[in-house]
């Protein structure tokens, strides 16, 4: 341990990838599913600051769980260099596996133990005990402290949840590595665990979490937008919305499928996605765009019409920027 | 169980070194499944129990009140005696007294009878006369070692009415065979199940579940955590492993106590030899089931592999069934490979022989050196990451 805190302190002073938490340099990864070769990443590259909370925001199958597990040390890829607080994700494994917590996708306790055993097993095993770093996890912990003795297979999905985050973050881990961890979970525990995330960045402790929820983007630092193994677009979730560069319109009318068709009939339109109560729309050439929108309406005798301009939000940048990269 | 430790300063100083908590909280954590699993628990506890009991009343290969019919041609002072001493044993019990061949026939189609003796005409006059009679014994060879076995108990009864009425004339050049049924002279089924039962149980416990309970952290996700962690794969195992250990010595001694209360079959050995040569074999079970996890994906797929890989081998090539002299060369050769036909010479020769470490000395070193290949095989194959 003690070895380790000089070996990082070296590489601080004098080099620079200790200066980033984690460096990506890319990264492939294949599997052969059935002789069939899946390429999960497809040489990706993202450094991450120290004390930052960097979003992946990509849907199911975009190979976000492959990039948590390579930075993991649980995977090797293909090619490609990868490097988590300054330490190489290859040949420095066991110094990560010190340093690091991780929450997998699926929900990793032993359903089977308490909610204190669970905390035991993983202190211990991580060298400290739940007395020592019981600042660490108070905040979180004190909310299912009054369960402590129930089983964790018992345990709502928030709040299990809440007690795989106590156990990733026992030993004061450097990096802390979340993927998905809002997956399959009710909004207000949503809500709760990422102001848990933010209070952890005041601790200064990095964070990489993955979710397919386009809305979290915006709670995060940084963001790389992720599809099909490549990065779309890395920036703060503000940054993000401000490369979309086009007007977006948001219309609304009583028969939203058939205004749907008329208004991708138009040859000016760019793209036409539906978002809950409302199309997004996009025209290629912005002159007189609600004029256009109206008589559109008019045309097909649509009720209860409704069009407004829009900021974009991180869902319509993915959009867009899945269309310019596969067209 | 359990050292807390509570101030930094002691903290990388538990008395099994560094790491040593991290070890400790493993296996009490591998209890506390086993634990809570009661029905699994009831399980690995009842079912050598059951298996000893079964063996032990029920599936037995002793004959004992086998059914046989008389067709006595003869019924002369000599054929009498004869019948009577059948009659009489423990072996047979005389059911019916035929008078021709054809009712043989049909007692035998009826199922009714597994032998049948049959005497001549003029039985003692032969004997008398012309110092040969014949007997004509027909067993039933659907089951053929039991007809073996009953002809072998009818003609060894003859031969005893043969000497009684020869022991006062010395007949010229007569040989008699002195049989005697050494370290089991009841032949005793039991005194080849015990340490048949033993080495399966043992197998079955330690290989199946520990690759099950390896696998299923695979399997349920948190392998990942673990394997991310400062705890040593190696450590991982050998926690695993500890508490199925505990298992299969609580087996053992429900075996034996069993088996010497229950069923009447001394330890005629060192007891202390028997245990140490059962641990050794314990490991090599230990070490085919971490074998398996290496390579099964899921908890069914580990299950399997261990019925197929172990149960089946240690049933046929242990010779706990089948002796195993008896088979084909090739088979002969794969039977060498069975951990279990080693542990069941080691365990027949110490339990039942009453021998020393001197006579199973080769048999502990093959055991040893398969154990060491194995497990040497499976931490080396014990993945570090997840693919």
């Amino acid at each position: 341990m003690i070895a380790d805190k000089k070996n990082i302190d070296l590489i601080d002073s004098s080099g620079n990838k200790a200066a980033k938490a984690i460096t990506v340099e890319n990264i492939v990864k294949t599997y052969t599913v059935k002789k069939t070769v899946v390429d999960a990443l497809k040489g990706i590259s993202f450094a991450v600051e120290k004390g930052e909370i960097f979003g992946i925001i990509g849907p199911d199958g975009a190979g976000k769980t492959s990039l948590f597990r390579i930075l993991t040390t649980l995977l090797l890829a293909d090619s490609g260099k990868a490097t988590v607080d300054g330490y190489d994700v290859v040949k420095d494994y066991k110094a990560i596996r010190n340093r690091v917590g991780y929450m997998p996708g699926k929900f990793s306790l032993y359903q089977d133990l308490s909610i204190q055993e669970n905390l035991e097993f993983f202190a211990t095993i991580f060298n400290t005990s739940i007395e020592e770093n019981y600042d660490m996890i108070k905040e979180i912990y004190q909310q299912i402290e009054p369960f402590k003795t129930r089983k964790a297979g018992q345990l709502s999905g928030g709040m299990k949840q809440k007690l795989a985050l106590c156990c990733a973050l026992i030993h004061k881990p450097s990096v802390l590595f979340l993927d998905e961890p809002t997956t399959g979970v009710d909004a207000v525990s949503r809500k709760e665990f990422w102001e848990m995330l933010h209070q952890l960045k005041l601790q200064g402790i990095t964070i990489l979490v993955s979710t397919p929820y386009m809305d979290e983007a915006g709670l995060c630092d940084r963001v790389a937008l992720i599809q099909k193994g490549v990065i779309l677009s890395i920036n703060t979730p503000k940054g993000i919305t401000g490369e979309f560069g086009k007007p977006l319109w948001s219309v609304k009318a009583n028969e939203m499928f058939h205004l749907m068709n008329s208004i991708k009939a138009d040859p000016e339109v760019e793209s036409c996605y539906p978002f809950g109560q409302y199309h997004h729309v996009v025209f290629k050439s912005q002159e007189n765009v609600k004029e256009k929108l109206e008589r559109i309406a008019r045309e097909g005798n649509y009720t209860g019409f409704e069009v407004h301009a829009i900021e974009p939000n991180i869902e319509d940048c993915f959009m867009a920027l899945m269309n310019t990269h596969n067209p | 169980m359990g050292i807390r430790t509570t101030n930094k300063e002691n903290m990388y100083r538990s008395p099994l070194g560094a790491g040593g908590n991290q070890f400790l909280i493993f296996v009490k954590k591998e209890c506390l499944h086993i634990w809570r699993d009661k029905r699994t628990l009831f399980i690995l506890i009842v079912m050598p129990v059951v298996q000893i009991l079964l063996y032990g009343f029920a599936l037995t290969n002793e004959v004992k009140n086998a059914k046989i019919a008389i067709f006595d041609q003869s019924r002369d002072e000599a054929t009498m005696v004869i019948s009577d001493r059948i009659a009489a044993s423990r072996y047979f019990d005389l059911i019916k007294n035929v008078h021709s061949y054809k009712d043989v026939e049909a007692t035998f189609r009826e199922g009714k009878i597994r032998l049948a003796v049959v005497f001549p005409l003029g039985f003692r006059n032969d004997l008398l006369h012309t110092n040969h009679a014949q007997i004509q014994l027909i067993a039933d060879a659907t089951d053929p070692n039991t007809a073996n076995m009953l002809t072998n108990y009818a003609t060894a009864i003859i031969n005893d009415y043969q000497q009684s009425i020869t022991q006062n004339q010395q007949l010229p050049y007569s040989i008699k065979t002195q049989v005697r049924m050494l370290y089991n002279p009841e032949l005793k089924g039991a005194y080849s199940f015990v340490p048949g039962v033993m080495a399966l149980v043992l197998m079955l416990v330690c290989a199946m579940m520990t690759s099950i309970s390896i696998v299923r952290e695979k399997e349920i996700g948190t392998m990942e955590v673990i394997l991310v962690s400062p705890l040593k794969p190696f450590r991982i195992i050998i926690a695993k492993t500890i508490p199925y250990l505990m298992v299969s010595m609580l087996n053992i001694a429900s075996i034996l106590l069993l088996s010497v209360y229950v069923l009447d079959v001394p330890i005629a050995g060192s007891l202390g030899l028997l245990i140490a040569e059962s641990v050794l074999f314990t490991i090599t079970s230990l070490s085919v089931g971490i074998l398996i996890s290496n390579t099964a994906k899921t908890q069914q797929n580990a299950q399997f592999t261990s019925l197929m890989s172990l149960f089946l081998p240690t049933l046929l090539f242990s010779g706990f069934l089948f002796p195993v002299e008896n088979m084909p060369l090739p088979l002969q050769v794969i039977s060498n490979i069975v951990p279990a036909k080693w542990y069941y010479i080691i365990v027949k020769s110490v339990m039942i022989k009453g021998l020393g470490f001197t006579a199973i000395w080769k048999e502990t070193l093959i055991l040893m050196g398969m154990t060491m290949v194995l497990l040497g095989i499976s931490i080396k194959n014990f993945k570090i990451r997840l693919a």
